[in-house]
């Protein structure tokens, strides 16, 4: 009697892996088979390429590469010029005792004095610069590769990417981005935030593809 | 217009104005506190630097609709603070003052500097202080001061 309870246990665990052999054959023959249609691997990532265009025109509006310099500044306007009053990076970037970004840039926009605010503001590290000595902007492929180079970006991967976009305050300050000192509005990116974030989520989907030009 | 509560030097006090009023205008013209100076009105000067929460901060372009709960210390109470008393001392020491009208202004932002860094370096100093401007050029005396005061509360 005990073996033939035995017998059974062995039969149903054979049964059982046999399932989960068969199981696994099929989940990793279609990724395969996936992987090997060449033509659909291309378009996924010509679609990310794309959609990663859509993103870089929108790191490179002044609203936002304005803080990702590689100097020891901030620049400021849509002409990008240098922040006034000599204000410097620091080392936390976040400016120096005495002169510390907070020393006028609060945690909202202050539109009757035109001074743009949101938490915690500061300049992106110099990991994340998106422009060069010379205040230039880096080309897509440069901007893209440091985006996704996670010794340089906080350790994020895609979706860490994609929620930074998403949610970081000062990302989604570029929309909100108060009144400048003579009243008027700033500018905006070329995209809206929902666009942008839906171009960022494409690029994620797509495995984060970078153009291959330099 | 819209009532405030602020901390003003450890007190409270109370102001009736338009929320877009800038801190700078509530400290001298409904508070009587004019040790703090109206310089360029764009952040640009530093002459009207105060500390909020600590942090060294130009009040012409602070609304005062964004103080909140903060506490604000003005030029008028900051001799009661050790760092900002070895300031003084040394300001006068040295000799600092020409004119004197940005000189409220550049003894906050040094006491924030020496605050924070009590042992500032040239760059230190060229870097915290780059943003008070002093049309008499008193600024190798500035520098003098601030490292005596430094070495004072070593």
């Amino acid at each position: 009697m005990r073996s033939l309870i035995l017998r059974n246990r062995v039969a149903g665990l054979f049964v059982s892996a046999s399932f989960c052999a068969f199981g696994t054959w099929i989940i990793v023959s279609g990724a395969l088979g996936q992987a090997r249609d060449p033509s659909r691997s291309a378009a996924s990532r010509a679609q990310g390429v794309t959609a990663w265009e859509q993103v870089y025109s929108v790191l490179t509006h002044a609203r936002c590469i304005n803080c990702h310099t590689a100097t020891n500044y901030p620049q400021q306007g849509d002409d990008r010029q240098r922040h006034f009053a000599n204000v410097v990076r620091g080392a936390e970037g976040k400016g120096v005792p005495g002169l510390n970004c907070a020393s006028c840039h609060q945690e909202t926009n202050a539109d009757s004095t035109g001074v743009p605010g949101g938490h915690n503001w500061h300049l992106a590290p110099l990991s994340m610069r998106w422009q060069d000595l010379n205040d230039k902007p880096l080309s897509s492929a440069a901007v893209c590769r440091a985006l996704t180079d996670r010794s340089k970006n906080h350790n994020l991967d895609g979706p860490g990417l994609l929620k930074h976009h998403e949610e970081e305050a000062l990302v989604q300050w570029a929309w909100q981005p108060g009144r400048r000192p003579d009243g008027t509005m700033r500018t905006l990116p070329p995209l809206t935030h929902e666009e942008f974030v839906a171009a960022t989520r494409r690029w994620v989907e797509a495995g984060t593809p970078c153009p291959t030009r330099r | 217009m819209a009532t405030y509560q602020l901390n003003v030097n450890g007190e409270r006090r109370e102001v009736t104005v338009d929320p877009s009023t800038p801190l700078l205008w509530v400290l001298r013209e409904e508070l009587n506190m004019t040790g703090t100076k109206y310089g360029c009105g764009i952040s640009a000067c530093g002459a009207c630097t105060v500390h909020v929460a600590g942090v060294a901060t130009r009040s012409c372009m602070l609304p005062v609709s964004l103080v909140g709960e903060r506490p604000v210390v003005t030029i008028e109470a900051i001799g009661k603070d050790p760092v900002g008393r070895a300031v003084q001392d040394a300001w006068v020491e040295k000799d600092v003052v020409q004119c004197g009208y940005c000189q409220s202004g550049q003894i906050m932002s040094a006491v924030a500097l020496l605050k924070h860094t009590p042992k500032p370096t040239d760059t230190n100093i060229e870097e915290s202080m780059g943003g008070n401007i002093c049309r008499c050029g008193t600024y190798v005396r500035i520098r003098e001061a601030i490292k005596t005061a430094a070495q004072r509360l070593q």
